[in-house]
């Protein structure tokens, strides 16, 4: 289980690092996400991996999975979520002032680009 | 427990909430209701301000949950020092907001007040991860703010600055989560106890923690690769939220300085992060003094200044010990109040050449007005460093502070040369804007009213304030660099802290 998360761990920061260093503001949007996934399950993991064990005190329990991760990693998704809707609107609001989804909204350094 | 500890983040907090109940369309009550808010904001720092002097470190335990456990805010000298200087700006930024900018977008003050709460907020935490918290309040009211009035310039600025501020934080939260895998904690007392006793097998992944975090902090205080945001968001920014954002920089710093010497003291501090600091400062001030030169408006030239004073500072504080971490303070203090007045005066200026604004060189109309012209001078000659001002004090501190230190000749060259370059930027922007070139008034524009200059004065009064009463500050920001050197006291106030009364369910449970 290791192996897996950190794996996947690994692949999304990298998709996220990828898409973040794109031109477009929609694929930066999307990179932002991935990072901010991968940022959590981090957050995730760091309280240890463990299965089938309650986080709160209860009698009789063996092992704890660790509490305070889950909570950070909610205050995190929160941020993130409205995070990501500021930014999208921004993005949408700036595409259409400037007639162009490039992130320095220079249409025509875009052209030659392209994507 | 003094609960004026957690009233300079209840406050805005507070009168955010209310004017939102307010409404836009009320906009006298709103001025009203953020200018009382923040002035008495302003007035609880002061007397937190007071309270510090003493030198006791006071812990407010939120939900009175003892220290590891719950989240804690920790009043110190230092974070008493960046309060007070938040309440300042702040009221310098809200009364010329007043005057007119606030109209010109949306729920203005709303966000002023969100902002002023993040600020004071990442001032007061003695919580890693609550630190992280108040930094994301800060910058999304920050974005909203940079927006206002909207535009291109300031959507092109703004869309740069959210999206790495955006990374930013997603990299903030590794660096904490791997702190918390190592240490099982995030408050920094608890933090700085256990680095010290760490396996072997961690410390790599600790100092990792560590130098990925100075990174996060180098973006927020503008250091040198990292620094490229800030020129063009402060300088499209509009007026009031430029002078306001002169504080945000020295968020950056304060978290450096907090982490470095609190969290990760132990091998004497500054040593672990020094030999990454020291040349990144220098270079981040070299490079911003020549950005100052080759601005092309007098907003730019104060965003340049803002990233060259920060480069300085941690230039000072990267040599280590308490004689130049007090200078670099001394320097923190005197630079804010220099690149807000420079923000205001490149506004009040620019207003008055009309279509030319603030532009160096290439606009030929004169502002016709010597006291705008006067006043100039002093904070340029004070944020150039020129004796007697508080720029020159505090560049003098700093040169004396490190001159037994191996990279004394590094610094002072540098120090020194990019001193002589902002006095050239400085008067190459006051001859294009006071001095040469026709003196004809751009158009019907009024002059500043007295609601406008008073921010000025405010800013420009605290200035020489600081030049006058250099000793009596000197002697206090001495004791605050010698508290922060000394963090086993720190660590004793925050995990000796006892609740008032037990929370209800562990007497429960102690009952059981």
């Amino acid at each position: 289980m290791e192996w897996l998360l950190a794996s996947a761990i690994g692949v999304i920061t990298a998709c996220g690092v990828y898409l973040v260093l794109r031109a477009r503001t929609f694929s930066v949007v999307l990179g932002l996400s991935l990072l901010g996934y991968a940022a959590n399950l981090f957050i995730f993991a760091m309280g240890r991996l463990v299965s089938a064990a309650p986080p709160v005190i209860t009698a009789g329990a063996a092992a704890y999975a660790d509490p305070l991760p889950q909570a950070l990693v909610l205050t995190a998704i929160v941020i993130g979520f409205g995070m990501t809707g500021f930014v999208v609107e921004l993005a949408l609001r700036a595409s259409r002032e400037t007639g162009s989804d490039h992130v320095d909204g220079n249409p025509g350094r875009d052209e030659k680009e392209g994507t | 427990m003094n609960h004026l500890v957690v009233m300079p983040i209840l406050l805005p907090a507070l009168a955010a909430g209310l004017l939102l109940a307010v409404g836009d369309r009320r906009l006298t009550a709103t001025r009203i209701v953020s200018l009382a808010a923040t002035l008495l904001t302003a007035v609880c720092a002061a007397m937190l301000m007071a309270q510090a002097a003493t030198g006791m470190h006071q812990v407010y335990l939120l939900g009175d949950w003892p220290a590891p456990f719950g989240i804690v805010l920790v009043l110190d000298r230092l974070s008493a020092l960046l309060l007070l200087l938040t309440g300042i700006v702040a009221v310098a930024a809200c009364t010329y907001a007043a005057c007119g900018w606030d109209s010109r977008g949306g729920h203005f003050h709303v966000l002023f007040q969100f902002q002023l709460m993040g600020l004071n907020g990442a001032f007061l935490t003695g919580d890693l991860f609550n630190l992280f918290v108040f930094f994301e309040v800060l910058l999304i009211a920050s974005y909203c703010l940079l927006l206002h009035g909207l535009g291109l310039p300031r959507l092109r600025a703004a869309m740069h600055y959210v999206l790495l501020n955006l990374t930013g934080s997603a990299v903030f939260l590794i660096a904490v989560s791997l702190l918390y895998g190592v240490t099982g904690t995030l408050n920094m007392a608890h933090l700085a106890e256990r680095l010290t006793q760490l396996p072997p097998v961690d410390v790599p992944l600790a100092h990792a923690a560590g130098l990925i975090l100075l990174g996060i902090f180098g973006l927020k205080a503008a250091l040198l690769p990292l620094h490229f945001w800030l020129p063009a968001a402060y300088s499209s920014a509009s007026a009031p939220v430029a002078v306001l954002f002169a504080i945000m920089t020295k968020v950056g710093v304060y978290a450096i300085v907090r982490v470095s010497t609190l969290v990760f003291g132990a091998d004497g501090g500054i040593a672990h992060f020094a030999p990454w600091l020291l040349p990144v400062a220098l270079t981040t001030l070299a490079v911003a003094a020549l950005g100052a030169l080759a601005a092309e408006r007098l907003s730019a030239c104060a965003a340049y200044l803002t990233v060259g004073s920060v480069g300085t500072m941690l230039a000072a504080f990267a040599t280590g010990g308490a004689e130049a971490l007090a200078a670099a303070l001394f320097y923190l203090v005197h630079s804010t109040f220099g690149a807000a007045a420079l923000f205001l005066l490149a506004e009040l200026a620019g207003r008055r050449r009309g279509a030319a604004g603030d532009a160096i060189g290439s606009g030929d109309v004169t502002v016709n007005c010597a006291l705008l012209g006067v006043t100039f001078l002093l904070v340029a000659a004070s944020v150039a460093g020129l004796p007697p001002t508080s720029g020159f004090l505090g560049k003098l501190m700093i040169l004396q502070a490190v001159r037994e230190t191996p990279a004394a000749a590094w610094i002072w060259l540098v120090i020194l040369a990019a001193g002589l370059i902002t006095l050239l930027a400085c008067v190459r922007a006051g001859i294009s804007l006071f001095w040469d070139g026709k003196q004809e008034r751009a158009g019907n524009v009024a002059e500043p009213s007295s609601a406008e200059w008073t921010p000025l004065v405010l800013l420009v009064a605290c200035s020489m304030l600081l030049m006058v009463a250099a000793a009596p500050v000197k002697r206090h920001i001495d004791a605050t660099a010698a508290q922060i050197t000394d963090r086993a006291d720190y660590i004793a106030a925050v995990l000796g802290a006892s609740p008032e009364r037990a929370p209800r369910a562990l007497r429960e449970r102690g009952g059981q």
